[in-house]
């Protein structure tokens, strides 16, 4: 039977903030959008941030965009862009307005100006005296904005595919994109959607570790579509773990319990941080504090019948600090671990939450990739925004405040110039089957039948895996043994079957389709994370114990043909004012 | 497709359980495997109703930051929390 075929102007994959940002200003320019999303438009993952956007107001202390982006290129140890840091820290300022008058409800002052709070990271001057820049809808700024944009989407009448998978990018000859096959996981049925342009704009990954804050549907499925497509992934090894997630399950213990008095010990019952950080102790820099917990237990002083966590403990504080200072923290201990912390200790372990790296684009979105002519050649018809992009701004570590911010400025910046793109080519490109064939393969290899291993099993052995030789513990050779690990696995995956062949909203055919996903942005990782050979931002290596600009300021750029590793410059001019050069990294 | 429909279609509820929160994934699917299926039929319905909710709402039920008005969906939000701590 002949696969369906539907045309539109503009196609965009996801519908969290960065995608329905875009869509938003195609639609509102009359051009005829598709939204395809795996979940319902307001259950994806923008939904979970609740700290907010930041954006250089100055409603609560003096601050100007410049002390934004001098802090954004220092978070990113310098290997962030600066031109697109620059662009994104001067768009926030009308950005945040949009929002407002858009009718996000934003926390305010008595004055009626939008209330700002201080986060870790934001300056006055240079680096001088902390700052208030981050904008909140009260604690949930995520839910606000994307629902905000949803129903701006639904009047501006852009066509939604809800609960529709994204399966591969559909390219011509001339290796210009073209459209997506799609899947409609009702009825289990594929679509081609041909369109002038499309945007991938899918979010993290945060899934392919054990432990991670990300919801299930974090799968790194756009970036595994890029990969396919030919595209390389940039800066991959650059992942941010926090190092208190609750053990097993993965949602995150803030730093206030730790700020208010709280302390890990292992399975010991011995406060360890006394060895490593005699003076900063527990609240020493996240990376050290992860890796000393990781460290503990690798050398079997870990808590619980496996010895695979450590302990946070609160006891101390009394029920009434704990209780009314920390309710999040106990709501969380209660619901999922059936304890009080103000009496029992929270078994803990770093947990995966955002990724720096990403689809390479340039600062209007547009996916590039090394090409005859260079580095950063625009890919024609694609485009990329929000976490599961690199633009980059967050470079080696990213900023909280500032991924909320990054997926409007550079969703926005998409639309706009997906505008000039299809004016310019105003006709769809002939599509043929040939076209489409190697998209159609990849569905259909889970149609083989017969005995097999479950995708369940392979899924948590990557993951473990992952966690195990690419999580915060990083040197050579633990690194290495994992990438032989991981191709041993990627052979295994051939032999993986569904025993389910059923059409109608088979999840398990779903959850092949991100297993393969998940296995591509796992080997993008580790081996980008095995080459560069020095710590920066949030990649900090045992053996590599210092930043080397030298030989490593530069992007990496992991192509699945052989995985291979390739490299290209930091784009350190901004666009009107002077670059920030690399200092050292001090707090 | 009715109600009643995605209440006999355990992968379609599968699917309605996915959220974009890690929270509400974790403790909807763990009521999925561990308690659904004890449900009367009412019960069922009302656990299809819940997934209509936003995310937001259904974590503040969740979470016990707000109680829903409704005193069949508090009776179900009870036996959800009760579910994870098995
Ligand atoms: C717990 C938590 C708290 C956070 N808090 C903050 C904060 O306070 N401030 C901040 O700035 N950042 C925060 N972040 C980070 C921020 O929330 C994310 O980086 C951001 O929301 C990502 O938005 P996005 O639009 O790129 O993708 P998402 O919101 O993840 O959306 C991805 C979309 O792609 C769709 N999709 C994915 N794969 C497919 C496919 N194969 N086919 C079809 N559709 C697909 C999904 O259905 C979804 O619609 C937080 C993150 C977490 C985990």
């Amino acid at each position: 039977m002949p696969i369906p075929h539907r045309r539109f102007d503009a196609l965009i994959l996801g519908a969290g903030g960065a995608g329905l940002n875009a869509a938003l200003r195609l639609a509102s320019a009359d051009l005829r959008v598709a939204v395809v999303s795996k979940v319902f438009p307001t259950r994806s993952h923008t939904v979970a941030a609740q700290g907010g956007v930041n954006a250089a107001l100055a409603n609560v202390l003096p601050d100007n965009w410049h002390w934004h982006m001098f802090d954004t290129v220092k978070g990113s140890d310098y290997l962030g862009d600066q031109d697109a840091i620059e662009y994104m820290c001067r768009e926030a300022i009308p950005t945040v307005y949009e929002l407002e008058h858009a009718g996000v409800p934003f926390s305010r002052l008595d004055n009626g100006k939008i209330y700002q709070r201080a986060f870790g990271g934001q300056s006055q001057d240079f680096g001088g005296d902390q700052a208030a820049r981050t904008c909140a809808a009260a604690d949930r700024t995520g839910h606000a904005i994307l629902h905000t944009l949803y129903q701006q989407n639904v009047r501006a009448r852009s066509h939604f595919f809800d609960e529709y998978f994204g399966i591969d990018l559909i390219r011509d000859d001339e290796g210009v994109v073209i459209g997506a096959l799609v899947l409609d996981i009702e009825s289990g049925e594929p679509l081609v959607i041909e369109s002038k342009a499309t945007l991938i704009a899918t979010g993290g990954y945060g899934q392919v570790f054990r432990t991670t804050t990300n919801a299930f549907i974090n799968t790194g499925d756009g970036m595994a579509m890029a990969l396919r497509a030919g595209v390389p992934l940039q800066d991959m090894e650059f992942y941010q773990f926090h190092p208190t997630g609750v053990a097993g399950k993965g949602m995150l213990i803030t730093e206030g319990a730790r700020g208010e008095g709280g302390f890990l010990v292992n399975g010991d019952g011995e406060r360890f941080m006394e060895r490593y950080a005699p003076r900063a102790l527990d609240l020493a820099s996240r990376d050290v504090v992860a890796r000393s917990m990781v460290t503990e237990i690798r050398e079997g002083r870990g808590a619980g019948p496996n010895k695979d966590h450590v302990l946070l403990k609160l006891d101390h504080l009394g029920a009434e600090v704990v209780h009314q200072r920390l309710p999040g923290i106990t709501d969380i201990c209660r619901v999922f671990l059936g304890i009080d912390p103000a009496k029992d200790a929270i078994p803990v372990f770093p947990t995966a939450h955002y990724a720096m790296g990403g689809i390479p684009t340039d600062p209007h979105a547009r996916v590039v990739a090394p090409a005859r002519h260079g580095p950063e050649e625009v890919v024609p018809g694609l485009y990329a925004a929000g976490e599961c992009a690199c633009v980059s701004v967050h470079g080696a570590n990213r900023l909280g405040g500032n991924s909320l911010l990054d997926i409007l400025v550079f969703g926005r910046a998409a639309g706009t110039d997906i505008l000039r793109f299809v004016a310019e080519n105003p006709n769809h490109r002939t599509m043929r089957d040939e076209h489409i064939e190697p998209a159609l393969a990849r569905m259909q290899r889970w149609e083989r039948k017969g005995e097999g291993e479950s995708v369940h099993a392979a899924k948590a052995d990557l993951r473990k895996l992952m966690e195990d030789h690419c999580g915060v513990f990083r040197e050579r050779e633990t690194m290495a043994e994992g990438v032989d690990k991981l191709k041993a696995l990627r052979d295994r995956i051939d032999g993986v079957r569904l025993q389910d062949h059923s059409k109608t909203f088979n999840t398990a055919r779903i959850e092949a389709l991100e297993l393969d996903n998940l296995m591509d942005v796992g080997m993008a990782t580790l081996m980008s994370a095995l080459h560069r050979e020095e710590s920066r931002g949030a990649h900090s290596r045992v053996d590599f114990p210092q930043r080397d600009d030298e030989q490593w300021m530069k992007h990496s750029l992991y192509s699945r043909e052989d995985d291979r590793m390739d490299f290209k410059p930091v784009r350190t001019k901004p666009l009107t004012v002077e670059s920030f050069p690399p200092k050292a990294r001090v707090y | 497709m009715s109600a009643t429909d995605i209440e006999q279609d355990p992968q379609r509820l599968r699917w309605q359980c996915r959220r974009g929160m890690l929270e509400l994934d974790l403790l909807l699917n763990g009521f999925l495997d561990a308690g659904y299926s004890d449900l009367s039929k009412q019960g069922r319905g009302d656990f299809v109703r819940l997934l209509a909710y936003q995310d937001q709402i259904i974590y503040d039920w969740l979470m016990g930051q707000s109680i829903p008005a409704d005193a069949a969906l508090r009776d179900l939000v009870g036996l959800i929390r009760a579910a994870m701590k098995r």
